[in-house]
């Protein structure tokens, strides 16, 4: 499982890094949400006590043993880090689309390279 | 109902939320409302951090200051978020509303009617800017970035055009990709230490076992290097100069301190975390700051000889700013400290009113005239309105503009009689008798090292500052002389005059700066104040589970 996962995130942060170079504003941004994607897996990876089909709140009322729970906060986390990198993926759409209209090149720089 | 200081608190941040909220309401249209309701609220703002100064200082009747704490939740420490006030938040809340008020007032005579919502921007910009500040937990330090970071895209493009836009491109691209790295550093650090309130990190740092240790110092470094991006260090400021030229002149005078957050987190972060180590780990990277802080200033320098535009010298300056600042904080001295605050404040006011001196300047001058005229181009014709524009047009343009011009100069070289000039000469005779004024004791390589820098970046500063006021004022054989408004000006003299009144005031403000530097330095009675933060009684006790009182 973990090498699964390592392998998962391994694999979308070089392809992420890989298009976060490249001069076309589409590479850059897939580059970005592959990355945030990787991110995410990570976060959710860096759990203190993780254990598959365990609730993550605890229940109000008797003692109870914590082992039997999941580590909350690194859901927590991810889910607040998927909102925001969703809000600014998309606001980062729109001013690609408004560099494309201005400049009538989808090149980073707003200009094709002199070959 | 009486306000107690606890509460007043989280003021800072809901004050600019709710007014910016309440401005969606109104149509752009009513631009006089909108104005004089931010402005108003920028100046509650400032009202409400120089209440939070005092109360954080305590007038220097207790050592350490006061720590404040705010239990968002009432929730018991550790747990939930906090909120925490000290000298250095609360400093850094006023000299924010301290930029706001300008840039706003600047913004009436004629950027706010470039673009759509430009009050709502700006005032979410205060609560993301007062937001980090404040907060006292690592994630929701992130999540104020983010509100700061989303809300500076929309001001940076704001009245458009392809150079606006072009910039834009590449700051959002750099800053979505430091929040990743953001993120990462969090995440590697809460793996290991299994918290993210600040001041329990802190005390969990030393007893990290050393075989885990190297994944919290890489959580560390890589937290480190999304601030540094944001701070401007040589080699990750390329995006600086540009995009600080393309922005709007308003919104360039409040950029001048969402570089110094950067600084602050450091500052901030670096002291906690790494202070009170006992094995050797004490100050994690203050090296790498030093020397990157030198490369940030040498870089900074060249780039202010070679600017031919203003809007790039200012955005060098930024730079030299950025660079000497954290060379500063790297060399781990409480008077170097203490100077370097200083130096913050000074430097931050003066580079703001560069940026609006900058557009009044070149109000005359070709280029810029383009860029607006594009401008009136796609967002209708302005010219019916321009009539009925608030405000006089002042006298004597050139004359004031031109003291304006070489008050900034000043400034920037770092020469008296203005508080340039006090930031730089506290740093050096800090650095230059480590053991104290008239102590003598011996003078460390790297501080000469950065002594000839503080001192060769004044000259290139006041080198490459007489070419362009030369070539603005002097040079033309046609002046154009620039209309300038009444309430343009004054906000630019008022930020100059702000300078001189810190010169006067210089005593006081340095004893303040060296009691922040001091509790910085040992933040003991900051981690006590927040993990034993009192709780207010509940008004409706709803009995707890007993882990979570545990």
């Amino acid at each position: 499982m973990e090498l699964v996962l390592s392998l998962a995130i391994g694999v979308l942060v070089s392809s992420g890094v890989w298009l976060l170079l490249r001069p076309r504003t589409y590479q850059v941004i897939i580059g970005l949400a592959l990355l945030g994607y990787a991110v995410n897996l990570f976060i959710f990876s860096m759990g203190r006590h993780l254990i598959i089909n365990a609730p993550p709140v605890l229940e109000g009322g008797d003692p109870i043993d914590p082992m039997t729970f999941t580590d909350p906060l690194p859901q927590a986390l991810v889910l607040t880090a998927i909102v925001i990198g969703f809000a600014t993926t998309a606001l980062f759409l729109v001013v690609l689309l408004a560099a494309r209209g201005l400049s009538g090149t989808d090149h980073v720089d707003g200009r094709e390279p002199e070959r | 109902m009486s306000v107690s200081p606890e509460h007043l608190v989280i003021a800072p941040i809901l004050l600019p939320l709710v007014a910016g909220a309440l401005l969606l309401f109104f149509d752009d249209r009513e631009r006089l409302l909108k104005a004089t309701i931010s402005i108003l609220s920028a100046v509650a703002l400032l009202g409400i951090s120089i209440m939070l100064l005092r109360i954080a200082h305590a007038d220097g009747a207790v050592d350490d200051g006061r720590v404040i704490v705010y239990l968002l939740g009432n929730w018991p420490p550790p747990f939930s978020i906090v909120l925490v006030l000290d000298r250095l938040s609360a400093m850094m809340l006023a000299l924010t509303a301290t930029l706001a008020i300008p840039s706003l007032i600047f913004s009436i005579g004629r950027w706010q009617k470039a673009g759509p919502h430009f009050h709502t921007l700006f005032l979410l910009l205060l609560v993301g800017l007062n937001g980090a500040f404040l907060t006292g937990d690592l994630f929701n330090l992130f999540v104020f970035f983010e509100v700061m970071l989303a809300a500076s895209y929309g001001l940076m493009l704001h009245s458009s055009g392809s150079q606006r836009v072009k910039a834009g491109l590449h700051y959002i691209a750099i800053n979505l990709a430091a929040a990743l790295l953001f993120l990462i550093g969090v995440a590697l650090i809460y793996g290991v230490a299994g918290t993210l309130n600040m001041a329990e990190l802190a005390t969990r740092f030393p007893d990290v076992p050393v075989e885990r240790r190297i994944f919290l110092e890489s959580g560390a470094a890589i937290l480190g290097v999304a601030f540094l991006i944001k701070a401007g260090m040589w080699p990750l400021s390329f995006w600086l100069p540009t995009t600080y030229t393309a922005a709007p002149a308003p919104t360039a005078a409040i950029f001048a301190i969402m570089s110094k957050v950067g600084v602050y987190v450091i500052l901030r972060l670096s002291l906690l975390f790494f202070e009170e180590t006992p094995d050797g780990v004490s100050g994690f990277g203050s090296q790498l700051l030093f020397v990157g802080g030198m490369a940030t200033i040498v870089f900074g320098t060249i780039g202010v000889l070679a600017s031919q535009a203003l809007g790039r010298l200012a955005g060098f300056s930024v730079l030299v700013s950025s660079g000497t600042l954290l060379a500063t904080l790297g060399l781990l001295q409480v008077e170097i400290t203490a100077g370097a605050l200083f130096y913050l404040i000074s430097s931050t006011l003066a580079i703001s009113a560069f940026f609006l001196l900058i557009e009044l300047v070149e109000r005359g001058q070709d280029a810029v005239a383009n860029v607006l005229a594009v401008t009136q181009e796609a967002f209708g014709d302005e010219e019916e309105e321009e009539e009925e524009e608030v405000g006089v047009t002042i006298p004597g343009t050139l004359a004031i503009l031109g003291i304006s011009f070489a008050a900034c100069a000043i400034m920037l070289a770092g020469l008296p009689p203005l508080s340039g000039f006090i930031a730089k000469f506290a740093i050096l005779t800090a650095m230059l008798n480590p053991e104290g004024f008239g102590q003598g004791g011996a003078i460390a390589a790297s501080a000469w090292w950065l002594a000839a820098m503080l001192i060769i970046s004044g000259l290139a500063a006041l080198i490459a500052m007489s070419r362009a006021g030369i070539r603005a004022f002097w040079a033309p054989v046609e002046l154009n002389v620039p209309r300038v408004l009444l309430v343009e000006i004054v906000p630019v003299a008022a930020l100059l005059m702000l300078t001189l009144a810190m010169t006067v005031q210089a005593g006081p403000i340095m004893r303040f700066m060296h009691a922040t530097a001091e509790s910085l330095h040992a933040p003991r009675s900051y981690i006590d104040g927040v993990l034993d933060a009192p709780r207010p009684p509940m008004s409706r006790d709803a009995p707890l589970p007993p882990e979570v009182q545990r």
